[in-house]
């Protein structure tokens, strides 16, 4: 038997560290970089103005002028849907915060609070849960009327009680963890405990949640704009530009095709990032 | 044996002399070596070894975790794993070379001809099959009988396991059998086709001693029918009870190898003599079990004479448990005790006895449904919580799995200055010396600080756990089972440094085990519990020597037997 010894490797330059990325996440963050560009800076990638109508050429194919074609109106498909970044972007990431919020103070009051309280927010969460998210969204538009709030806070809510419900689960896992008996017996009070063990053990796994719940969060947000509950056309949200071509899709597919890739392609980065975050994490606690 | 080769005849007749004489290997091991790939290259676990295995013999491999015993008798039978690069000189089952042979072609040979006993029946069983079936399994794969045959068979086995009421047994699945009924019918299952060769890889490591007692009894039992037996185990004391032939092992070297009872009488290696004198056992006790720990006990102060005060006294105590099937077990019955300064009060117990929830009482980290606690004269169990947490910094406790008794985030350095009151340490600085000062008492390098108790070894993290603590100085620690998860020799090490410790500070250790022999060299007292009753209560002599209650004398007959005399006296 012989053993070969690899000779000590130089250490990896900061481009080349960059290039032994998976090429999941190496893809995954290349697009993250080109969403932030388009939403924080529309106008670098955009050909033209998310508005400007161009009559004498509407219904185009995707060609050189126009990368993704032109809708009804002849505008740009392409630069509306760099315009409409922001938009989809904004709800995802604040469908998310609403969400995980949520969550977190219920998941929290429904493991740690006193008995009748911890009882009847575990019973709202079952009964949340069990509510068709979609349902609990119309209600809320219905009561509050479409707007870009509504959607954030629809979104936000219809999602809250499954991540709460995982919450709970482990902030319940983390109290009866060894190492927070350990501190009972040190002497440590109940709050300590709870700051120090409990809470940053249990909230931590949100982390990799929150990216991969902003993906799905557009999803949702996109299809109630589809269903003509979002964002009122013709604002260039990404959910509003499907259903705008829902009118043409036999005749200009690329209208409805397009943006719901693109939708696909924003909710699997976050996903991915999501999913490497979360190893990372996991291998940190190894 | 046979030393004629040059005649061809001569030779054939020689080895059916052998082989009629029972003087032939069933297994023949030379020069066995296996090595792993890793991302950091070939990495050797087992280098040269040799041994014959002989009809109706035990070879016992001895050793540490990590030196190699496992890989090298599983690989005997072809079960080392992916990545592994095994080379021998001779690797013959029957006088058949078996170093070449196929998954497929090892599978025909496994069961029928080779039986495999491993550790932990509750893993090794199929969980949602009754463990009949499981048994019924290995007979229909190498096609012996018919169904009904089968299931006939399937009863004889258990029986001849001892296993009581077998037909209902046969029907139940691993998770509703015991622990020693789930041993024993994994036992059946490896002996179903009366292989002629038993691997067993730490039989009776995870069973209470009494359990114990019957599996070794099995096994014993199998060898006198002609069974060669391969065990496995890193306790010399099970070891001595069934061995002819011991090798002993250590980072994949053979360091050792003799007939037991020459080897255990007379070892030659100084490893080997540190493994036997690590044993401990009431011979042992008021010595040191360590080579290291010889010069600690000489450092330290002499054992100092128990005082009349008491510290912690538990009274009547009694804890019920309410299962979720509404039916309620008594844990902990009426028990009463005192520990007094500088003691150490062992409780033992076997599984479910109630020891464990003794001590978690005694810590008010479990409340009692009657009795009372009471620290260092003051009420304890009394108190809500908020008023007892001054006093909590006078006992603390020490329990099996230190890893998961620290947060997973936190390094040895925030572990132990969380232990540490702001109110006695308000400075950094003050804080940063006292967790020196705890390592240097623990025995560990201040280079442990920086580092994340997953990536430190068993003993190190046990170290840690005591350096918690004794973080405040406190009057008594509970250890719970503390020894009961490291190696002999690491057992041996942090036993010495715990009667060091106690010489040093005055502890008084309230020590609960479920293994005679550590309590035995470390207890001033002992508490024999059953069923969540103290059953006999006195001192070591009295309870080894003299046990009055008939279930304190069939735990003592359990203990194996182990009196390797000469030792000892070299070790003196």
């Amino acid at each position: 038997m012989t053993a070969t010894i690899a000779p000590a490797a130089p250490r990896p330059t900061a481009s080349a560290r960059l290039l032994q990325l998976p090429w999941d996440l190496f893809a995954a963050l290349t697009a993250t970089a080109v969403f932030a560009l388009a939403a924080l800076w529309p106008a670098l990638l955009a050909t033209q103005g998310p508005f400007a109508m161009d009559l004498a050429n509407t219904l185009a194919p995707p060609s050189s002028a126009h990368w993704f074609g032109t809708d009804e109106s002849g505008r740009d498909l392409y630069s509306r849907v760099i315009y409409g970044t922001a938009a989809s972007l904004g709800v995802g990431i604040g469908a998310a915060v609403v969400s995980l919020t949520l969550a977190v103070i219920l998941g929290s009051l429904a493991a740690l609070g006193n008995r009748p309280t911890a009882a009847a927010v575990g019973w709202l969460l079952e009964v949340a849960f069990a509510f068709p998210a979609l349902l609990l969204s119309l209600l809320l538009i219905a009561v509050l009327g479409p707007s870009i709030l509504t959607l954030i806070l629809a979104v936000g809510i219809g999602t809250a009680p499954g991540y709460a419900r995982m919450v709970r689960g482990q902030i319940l896992s983390a109290r009866g963890a060894p190492y927070v008996e350990a501190a009972v017996a040190l002497g440590h009070s109940r709050g300590r405990i709870l700051r120090q063990h409990i809470l940053p053990n249990s909230l931590r796994p949100l982390v990799a949640v929150f990216a991969l719940s902003i993906g799905q969060s557009i999803v949702w947000a996109s299809s109630l704009s589809f269903l003509g509950l979002g964002i009122a056309p013709p604002a260039p949200e990404w959910g509003a530009l499907l259903d705008a071509g829902r009118g043409y899709i036999t005749v200009a597919g690329w209208l409805t095709v397009i943006p719901g890739l693109v939708i696909v392609l924003l909710a699997l980065t976050t996903t991915t990032l999501g999913r490497h975050l979360q190893s990372i994490l996991e291998k940190g606690e190894k | 044996m046979s030393a004629i080769t040059t005649d061809a005849a001569a030779s054939d007749l020689a080895a059916e002399i052998d082989n009629l004489a029972g003087f032939r290997p069933r297994l023949r091991v030379r020069d066995l070596s296996v090595a792993f790939q890793t991302t950091g290259g070939l990495r050797p676990i087992v280098q040269d070894v040799s041994f014959d295995l002989y009809p109706g013999q035990c070879v016992a491999i001895v050793g540490e975790s990590g030196s190699g015993k496992s890989v090298t008798a599983r690989t005997v039978v072809g079960l080392t794993g992916r990545g592994a690069r095994v080379s021998a000189g001779e690797l013959s089952l029957h006088g058949r070379d078996v170093s070449g042979l196929s998954d497929r072609q090892w599978q025909g040979i496994r069961g029928k001809e080779v039986g495999f006993i491993l550790q932990d029946a509750l893993v090794s069983l199929d969980p949602l099959r009754p463990v009949g079936a499981e048994i019924a399994e290995s007979l229909r794969l190498h096609g012996w009988g018919d169904a009904a045959a089968r299931s006939t068979k399937v009863i004889e086995l258990l029986t001849s396991v001892g296993v009581p009421k077998p037909e209902l047994r046969a029907r139940q699945r691993p998770d509703q059998l015991s622990g020693g009924l789930r041993q024993r019918a994994l036992i059946a299952s490896a002996l179903a086709l009366a292989p002629d060769v038993v691997i067993a890889d730490e039989p009776t490591t995870a069973l209470d001693v009494t359990v114990q007692a019957q599996v070794l009894e099995l096994l014993e039992e199998s060898k006198r029918r002609g069974a060669s037996i391969i065990l496995i185990s890193h306790d010399l004391s099970v070891v001595a009870q069934l061995a002819d032939h011991i090798l002993v092992m250590k980072d994949g070297r053979v360091v050792e190898q003799g007939a037991a009872a020459d080897l255990l009488a007379a070892p030659r290696e100084a490893y080997t003599r540190a493994l036997i004198a690590a044993v401990p056992s009431e011979d042992t006790r008021g010595g040191s079990l360590s080579p290291a720990g010889a010069a600690l006990l000489e450092a330290a102060p002499p054992a100092r004479e128990v005082h009349d005060e008491v510290v912690l006294s538990a009274r009547d105590v009694v804890k019920h448990f309410r299962s979720s099937d509404g039916s309620v077990t008594t844990a902990v019955d009426s028990v009463s005790f005192d520990l007094h300064r500088g003691e150490t009060l062992g409780i033992v117990g076997e599984s479910g006895s109630g020891k464990s929830t003794t001590g978690r009482i005694a810590l008010a980290l479990e409340q009692a449904d009657a009795g009372t606690v009471t620290l260092l004269g003051q009420p304890w169990s009394s108190l809500p919580e908020p008023r007892r947490r001054a006093l909590r910094s006078r006992i603390s406790v020490v329990s099996q799995d230190p890893l998961s008794s620290f947060d997973p985030r936190w390094n040895v350095e925030r572990i132990l200055v969380d232990a540490l009151q702001r109110g006695v340490f308000p400075s950094a600085s003050a804080r940063a010396e006292r967790i020196r000062e705890l390592l240097d008492q623990v025995g560990l390098p201040h280079a442990v600080l920086r580092r994340f108790p997953l990536r430190l070894s068993g003993g190190q993290r046990q170290r840690i756990a005591i350096a918690r603590a004794l973080a405040e100085a406190p009057d008594i620690i509970v250890l719970d089972e503390a020894v009961s998860a490291l190696d002999v020799t690491i057992q041996a090490q942090i036993l010495d440094l715990l009667v060091v410790l106690q010489r040093q500070h005055g502890l008084s250790y309230l020590f609960i085990s479920h293994d005679l022999g550590v309590i035995a060299h470390l207890s001033h007292r002992v508490l024999v519990m059953k069923d969540g009753v103290v059953v006999e209560s006195g001192t070591p002599d009295d309870i080894f020597h003299r046990p009055q209650e008939p279930y304190t004398r069939e735990l003592i007959a359990s203990i194996p037997v182990f009196d390797p005399r000469p030792a000892q006296e070299q070790n003196a």
